[in-house]
C-alpha cells in the first residue's frame, strides 16, 4: 500500500494562509478580533443602509404615477428590507445581537450610506435612485460576493441577484421621462443633477484618505479600492446618460483616450463629511422616521410573543 | 427582537432536491418563522418547501477540532477509485 500518500494529512493553515489561499472564513472559525470588528462595522453599516434606504422610496409609494409603477416600487422596497435582513443575520453570526445593532442605528451612533440623507423630491428621483444609487450599490457589492467571510458572501450573492431589477426599473423610469414632454425631460435632468455627485460619493473617500482600506484589502473584506470602483461606475454610467439624452452635471467630464477612462471633476468632500456628520438635508428626518417605525411596531412584536406563549401553553397537556 | 428566537432556514428549491441552508431570521414562533422565510427567501419562486429549526437546537462539530475530527477520512485514500492502478485495456470501470 502507498503508505507515503496515506500519511499526507492536511496541515493546519493559519488564518492569514487561509485568506491567502482564498479559503472562506466561517462563523465559528478562529479569526483575529480586528477582523471580526471590521466585519461587524462594515456589514452592519451595509444593513442599516438597506433599511434606511427604504425611506426615501417609501415616500413615493402612494404617489406613483400608475398601479404598475406602484407595484414595482413596492417590490423593490420589499427587496431592500430583505437585503437588510440577510445582512443583519450575517452580522449576528459574528456574535452581536440584532437588538444591539438596532440600538446603535437608532441612537445615531451607527453610520449608514450618506446618500439616503438626500430628499426624493419628484417622481424622477425614483428613476435616478434606481439607476444611479442602486447602480453604484451594485458596483460596490459585486466584488463583495468574493469577500473572505462566508456568511457575508452568501448574503451578497443573494443581494446581487436581486439588485439588477432595481437598477433596470430605475433606468426605465428615466427612459420614459426623457422621451416624454419637456416638463418630464426637465424633471429627469433635474433628478440627475441632484443625484449624480452624491452617487459618486457613495464609493467613499478617495484612496489616499481612506482609513481602513489597506488592511481590508489584505483581509479580502474589500476587493477593490474606492477610487477604482468609482472610476468603473463613471465609465459605465456616462454612455447610459448619453442614451437618455441627459447631461451629467460635470463640466470637466470627458473621455481620456490615454487612460482609457473618463476624467471627471473634483468631488466636494466637505459636503460629504458634512452629511456624514449628520448635517445633510434629511439626516434628522430619516433617523426619527426609522425610530418611529420601530417604536410604533413594538405592540406587534409584543403581541406576537404573547400569541406564541399562548400557543405553547396550549400544547402542554393539562395535568389531571 | 429580544424574545424572538433565531431560526435557521432550509429551502427545497424543487422536488427531487434536498433542503439547503439559506440563512436565518428571528420569529416569535415556528409558524411565523416559516411565513417570514417565505417572504424573504422565496420571493422569486426559489422554493417549494421550507424547513425552519430554532438555531439553539442545532448541534455542530467544532471547527477548532477539524484536524483530529476529520482525520479518519484523510488516511483512507483507498476509498477513492483513483487509488487503484488498472491496465488501460480494462474498460467501463
Ligand atoms: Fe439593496
Ligand atoms: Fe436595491
Amino acid at each position: 500500500m502507498d503508505t507515503e500518500n496515506m500519511q499526507k494529512a492536511m496541515p493546519t493553515l493559519s488564518f492569514e494562509e487561509r485568506i491567502e489561499k482564498d479559503e472562506k472564513i466561517e462563523a465559528r472559525d478562529w479569526m483575529p478580533e480586528e477582523y471580526r470588528r471590521t466585519l461587524i462595522r462594515q456589514i452592519s453599516q451595509h444593513a442599516h443602509s438597506e433599511i434606511v434606504g427604504m425611506l426615501p422610496e417609501g415616500n413615493w409609494v402612494t404617489r406613483a404615477p400608475s398601479l404598475k409603477r406602484k407595484a414595482i416600487l413596492l417590490a423593490k422596497i420589499q427587496d431592500e428590507a430583505g437585503h437588510g435582513l440577510y445582512l443583519y443575520a450575517a452580522c449576528e453570526t459574528l456574535g452581536v445581537s440584532r437588538d444591539d445593532l438596532l440600538r446603535e442605528l437608532h441612537s445615531g451612533k451607527a453610520k449608514y450610506s450618506s446618500i439616503f440623507n438626500y430628499p426624493a423630491l419628484t417622481w424622477a428621483d425614483m428613476g435616478a435612485i434606481g439607476w444611479l444609487v442602486d447602480g453604484a450599490a451594485i458596483m460596490n457589492q459585486i466584488p463583495l460576493c468574493r469577500t473572505s467571510y462566508g456568511p457575508y458572501v452568501r448574503a451578497m450573492v443573494r443581494i446581487c441577484k436581486e439588485e439588477s431589477f432595481h437598477q433596470r426599473q430605475g433606468y426605465e423610469i428615466m427612459l420614459t421621462l426623457s422621451r416624454g414632454t419637456e416638463v418630464q425631460r426637465n424633471m429627469a435632468q433635474d433628478a440627475l443633477n441632484r443625484w449624480w455627485w452624491p452617487s459618486l460619493m457613495m464609493f467613499g473617500p478617495g484612496d489616499s484618505d481612506s482609513v481602513h482600506s489597506l488592511q481590508n484589502l489584505r483581509w479580502k473584506i474589500k476587493r477593490f479600492s474606492n477610487d477604482e470602483l468609482r472610476q468603473r461606475f463613471v465609465d459605465m454610467t456616462v454612455p447610459q446618460a448619453d442614451l437618455l439624452g441627459l447631461k451629467i452635471p460635470d463640466p470637466r467630464l470627458c473621455w481620456n483616450p490615454e487612460r482609457n477612462h473618463y476624467d471627471f471633476g473634483p468631488i466636494d468632500w466637505d459636503e460629504f463629511w458634512n452629511v456624514v456628520k449628520g448635517n445633510g438635508p434629511c439626516n434628522r428626518e430619516r433617523l426619527s422616521d426609522r425610530v418611529a417605525a420601530y417604536e410604533n411596531g413594538a405592540w406587534v412584536r409584543d403581541a406576537a410573543i404573547a400569541h406564541a406563549q399562548k400557543q405553547r401553553s396550549k400544547q402542554v397537556p393539562a395535568a389531571s | 427582537m429580544k424574545d424572538w428566537p433565531l431560526y435557521e432556514v432550509f429551502i427545497r428549491s424543487r422536488s427531487g432536491l434536498n433542503h439547503k441552508h439559506v440563512g436565518s431570521l428571528h420569529a416569535a414562533d415556528p409558524q411565523m418563522a416559516i411565513e417570514h422565510a417565505r417572504d424573504v427567501y422565496t420571493r422569486r419562486m426559489e422554493g417549494v418547501s421550507i424547513w425552519v429549526v430554532e438555531s439553539s437546537r442545532l448541534h455542530a462539530s467544532d471547527p477548532m477540532e477539524n484536524d483530529a475530527f476529520f482525520e479518519p477520512s484523510q488516511d483512507k485514500i483507498y476509498r477513492h477509485p483513483t487509488f487503484y492502478d488498472l491496465p488501460d485495456e480494462v474498460k467501463h470501470m
